[in-house]
């Protein structure tokens, strides 16, 4: 792997890294396996662009995503919540009404970026820097910003709240919280997170497209699992690290895997969805696999 | 004494019009008095958990009223009776987060019916309070704060989950068979903190137990669930000289040929 495809994939890494961290905090803290994230990272992308070509700044486009996501994943908590339709189910329903939104949103199945100044660009300005290495280090900043924010966040007294709701929602019902409000606002939380993933995806490579979420859970879940298999998750900050990092390996491995050449046969781009559900199918399994073949030898 | 609950004309039915109809609650009516200390007995299904249930607010009645410390809160879902009422259920799990810390489970516990903030949970100045009340549970949890509570036994989660309960005083606490799922030796551990903390703080408490020489050495009052109804409310002196063999028999004369077993009533 040549150092400059090393970049790219910190660069993309990085840059889905807020995705990642979203999907940790619904899958992983909140035990609510939430597919919006479907449809809202090309939600944030759909505002951003729109936002950007009517002239707002584009880190204020970025914020306006995360805004947009906010509302998409409490449309999912307020259907599980109030009117009680089972969490995977309801976030497919706003997976799918975003996509008509989407292209409503953008008027078009996707918008490009080109000559417009985005927050790569404008980084790149201010570092001075080469873009190929100014581009990671400014999601990695951004990573690492968020990651302290949620750190801290999952600290406070709210946050607390948030991670006993999805640990023993009996126990916080009983210590008088509300669990309802706590799901509809931390879904929000992470899609917001991921719209602001999908606004940065996008100003990176200079074009919104309404598919571009397609098989965003399965890269967000093995971004996780193997973040949490190779950096541990002890602690929540250790986790959340370990998201981002994961986030990172993952398109290290996808780079790996798309150079591959078994005689005539090549991987293409079009086989990565494949290959990251076999990968997350493996990642799921090799724990439970692990210890049948232990329990196994020793009997 | 003023009274702390009044329940009046409770009635539930689950599944209501199905094949399943059950009535778990028929009418039932019980006015607590501040500081009394009530051992629930009734053999399986006769609606004990129920009652508690209803009483903290995990369902909506089918007819009746709930009043607690002077406010209706028959319509108040279970969070927010949770301000006034603090629980202990009969899994040691049930009561804390595994995942948290001990010192995060009490933080959590110490904002019981109050807005919780973006402070930081755990606060310096708490952790001293922490310590003093975990070390009244003899069990060495005042040096283990940070320690994740998932790695505790039930026997000591659920001496936590006493503390988290009485760490706000609720204005009544509901203990549901919470020594039902511990081993002999565990149980009178968490029975004796039970005592400790009801009888020394006056707490109002009911509860629910399998337990009959358990039901008549506690507290100073005892009801007896049956089919959805209270059939004993035995108080006062008459508690202070109850004996087992006589609510046998006080029971089954109640029931008249209902065929009672000891079986049935201790099942």
């Amino acid at each position: 792997m040549t150092t400059y495809a090393l970049f790219g994939a910190m660069e993309q890494g990085f840059a889905f890294g807020l995705m990642v961290l979203g999907v940790y905090l619904t899958f992983r803290v909140l035990d609510f396996p939430d597919l919006t994230v479907d449809g809202s990272l090309p939600l944030g992308a759909a505002v951003s662009a729109v936002a950007i070509s009517g002239g707002h700044s584009p880190a204020l486009a970025a914020l306006m995503a995360g805004g947009a996501g906010f509302l998409a994943g409490m449309v999912t908590g307020i259907l599980n919540t109030k009117l009680k339709i089972l969490h995977l189910l309801a976030s497919i329903l706003t997976m799918i009404a975003l996509y008509s939104i989407n292209l409503r949103i953008m008027g078009k199945p996707n918008m490009t970026l080109l000559g417009a100044d985005t927050v790569v660009d404008q980084f790149q300005a201010f570092t001075g820097l080469p873009m190929v290495h100014s581009t990671p280090i400014l999601f990695g900043v951004i990573s690492l910003v968020v990651v302290a924010l949620l750190i801290w966040f999952l600290h406070t007294e709210i946050g607390l709240c948030v991670l006993a709701t999805g640990d023993n929602p009996r126990m916080i019902t009983s210590q008088g919280v509300n669990t309802d409000t706590v799901i509809i606002f931390g879904v929000g939380l992470s899609n917001a997170l991921v719209a602001v993933s999908g606004a940065l995806v996008a100003q990176n490579q200079g074009a919104a497209d309404v598919n571009m979420g397609v098989g965003t859970i399965i890269a967000g879940l093995a971004s996780v699992i193997i973040g949490e298999t190779v950096f541990g998750n002890k602690t929540i900050g250790r986790a959340l690290i370990a998201a981002v990092l994961g986030s990172v390996l993952y398109r290290v491995a996808i780079a790996l895997a798309l150079g591959l050449k078994l005689g005539a046969f090549s991987i293409t781009p079009s086989d990565l969805n494949l290959i990251t559900a076999i990968l997350v199918v493996i990642a799921l399994t090799a724990p439970k696999m692990k210890a049948k073949f232990l329990a196994g030898r020793s009997s | 004494m003023s009274t702390m609950l009044n329940v009046t004309g409770a009635t539930k039915i689950f599944n209501k019009g199905g094949v399943n109809e059950v009535t778990a609650l028929s009418g039932v009516d019980l006015a607590v008095r501040e500081g009394d200390f009530i051992t629930v007995i009734g053999s399986n299904g006769a609606g004990k958990s129920t009652f508690l249930n209803a009483v903290a607010g995990c369902f909506r009645l089918n007819s009746g009223t709930v009043e607690l410390d002077g406010e209706n809160v028959t319509g108040w879902p279970e969070y927010r009776r949770a301000a006034k009422v603090g629980r202990v259920f009969q899994d040691p799990l049930m009561g804390t987060c595994a995942g948290a810390t001990i010192e995060q489970n009490l933080a959590i516990a110490l904002k019981r019916g109050q807005r919780r903030g973006l402070s930081f949970g755990v606060k310096r100045k708490d952790r001293d309070y922490f310590r003093e009340r975990l070390a009244t549970l003899h069990l060495g949890l005042e040096n283990r704060l940070g320690t994740a509570t998932g790695l505790l036994s039930g026997g000591q989660r659920q001496a936590l989950t006493m503390l988290m309960a009485t760490l706000v005083r609720p204005r009544l606490l509901l203990l549901d068979e919470h020594t039902a799922a511990l081993d002999p030796k565990t149980a009178g551990m968490i029975l004796d903190r039970t005592e400790e903390l009801v009888t020394g703080q006056r707490l109002t408490t009911l509860m629910v137990t399998h337990n009959m020489q358990q039901a008549i050495s506690l507290g100073n009052r005892l009801i007896m669930f049956h089919r959805g109804e209270i059939v004993l409310d035995i108080d006062g002196d008459e508690k202070r000289g109850l004996e087992v063999d006589d609510l046998l028999q006080r029971f089954a004369k109640l029931r008249g040929g209902d065929g009672v077993t000891d079986r049935m009533l201790l099942g």
